[in-house]
């Protein structure tokens, strides 16, 4: 059997084109992943920010609820990963991680991104042994110890600020002078009395034999080094996109972005579409998400009828 | 099989003295990562059981346990051999993906 469309990836972008697809009567197949399904907001906590959810939505339930309005409309989900893809000809081919293949006339690439990493050796060694990149999934374990976060986005303060209900004292170190977060969650940070802001200050090395100790701190400024104690060290420095399946047989830019035409969600290839974090450099936000979820869904459709 | 539960009170019994290796799943309720792999776990122990052991310790009602063996990152799977811990995993991976890091046991 030929299907119409494949959706991969179930974040906002991914399951907001399976509403759109679905009731478009396309009788979409979406493939959530076996361990990422909902995407990033599953690992975040209070959405405020997203529209019609007057007093805020926890980002898991936010999911959940987009989840059961694909489902509604009789989108088929599958809770596996994709491991494979040939996306080239006019008929594209998907293996699962269960050995499936699939046919479809029309895919749509909704991915999203994966935590970037500082890039230090240390790190990989020390992952989960005080290193970690999901501040609900761990700061629990932290409780009346001095932690660290990288990073000066909404994600870095967010976990900053949710921290604190654990650590006794959280020490937010970003490598410029001022925050890129939204100004409502920077300042709500900054008059945390439980964090400390370390500015111009980049983490150089993570020591310690066999958990956190300590961090190797450089002035981005000065060049002057200095060693702090800590026990933790959250890293939230960015999103890199998860792209890896597509290199060599679509168009990516420098940084692993799919590239799309214009304001469409048109890859280079017939019958391709892209949306969500995998394609925006810019926005990212869970409303930026859904709405290229939706435009992915009308442009499939569109190509579809043709 | 399916998975079951460990607690501090027989943690010795079940994990440490065991003469199969065991898969301790240190997790909790409000892990998202951890409820992810759930089924995953599930899904190994039905196939491998009579091969790995696979028990689940909840990590706040356990806590004295989750402290002794270092975790700060759940999930975090712990494989148990004599009593010694022979592997960690750490975070939620697709089941090939765990398979193959269990490779040395079920095979």
């Amino acid at each position: 059997m030929i299907r119409d469309l494949v959706i991969i990836g179930s974040g906002p972008a991914g399951y907001t084109a399976a509403i759109y697809a679905a009731r478009a009567q396309l009788n979409p197949l979406l493939y959530e992943g076996s361990v990422t399904a909902g995407g990033a907001l599953m690992t975040t906590t209070e959405v405020e920010n997203f529209p019609g959810f007057v007093d805020g939505v926890m980002g898991p339930e936010l999911m959940e609820s987009m989840r059961k309005q694909a489902a509604r409309f009789g989108t088929e989900l599958i809770t596996d990963d994709v491991i494979e893809m040939d996306l080239k000809g006019e008929i594209k081919t998907i293996k699962d991680g269960g050995g499936n293949v699939v046919q479809a006339r029309a895919v749509i690439l909704a991915t999203g991104s994966a935590y970037r990493h500082i890039g230090l050796a240390n790190e990989a060694r020390l992952s989960g042994r005080g290193v970690s990149w999901c501040a609900t999934c761990d700061g629990f374990f932290f409780r009346d110890q001095t932690i660290a976060v990288v990073g000066g986005g909404d994600s870095a303060v967010e976990e900053a600020t949710f921290l604190t209900k654990f650590a006794s004292k959280v020490v937010l170190i970003h490598r410029r002078d001022s925050l890129r977060a939204s100004k409502i969650m920077a300042d709500r940070a900054l008059n945390n009395p439980k964090i400390e802001m370390l500015w111009n200050t980049e983490v150089v090395d993570i020591l310690g034999e066999n958990k956190v100790e300590a961090l190797a701190l450089k002035n981005t400024v000065t060049g002057e080094l200095t060693e702090r104690d800590f026990t933790g060290l959250f890293v939230a420095i960015g999103h890199i996109p998860r792209s890896e399946l597509l290199r060599g047989q679509i168009d990516c830019d420098n940084e692993g972005y799919v590239k799309v035409e214009g304001q469409s969600t048109k890859t280079n290839l017939p019958g391709v579409f892209a949306c969500g974090d995998l394609v925006d450099h810019t926005y990212r936000q869970a409303i930026t998400a859904a709405g290229s979820g939706c435009q992915a869904a009308l442009d499939a459709e569109k190509f579809l009828s043709h | 099989m399916a998975t079951s539960k460990v607690t501090a009170a027989n943690f010795d019994e079940v994990v440490l003295q065991s003469n199969t290796p065991v898969l301790v799943d240190f997790w909790a309720e409000w892990c998202l990562p951890c409820r992810a792999i759930g089924p995953i776990l599930e899904d190994i122990s039905n196939e491998y059981g009579d091969k790995i052991k696979i028990v689940k310790l909840n990590t706040d009602e356990e806590s004295s346990i989750a402290i002794k063996y270092g975790v700060t990152s759940i999930p975090m799977l712990n494989v148990y051999v004599n009593g010694e811990v022979v592997k960690t995993i750490i975070g939620a991976k697709p089941k090939p993906a765990l398979l193959k890091d269990l490779e040395a046991f079920i095979n």
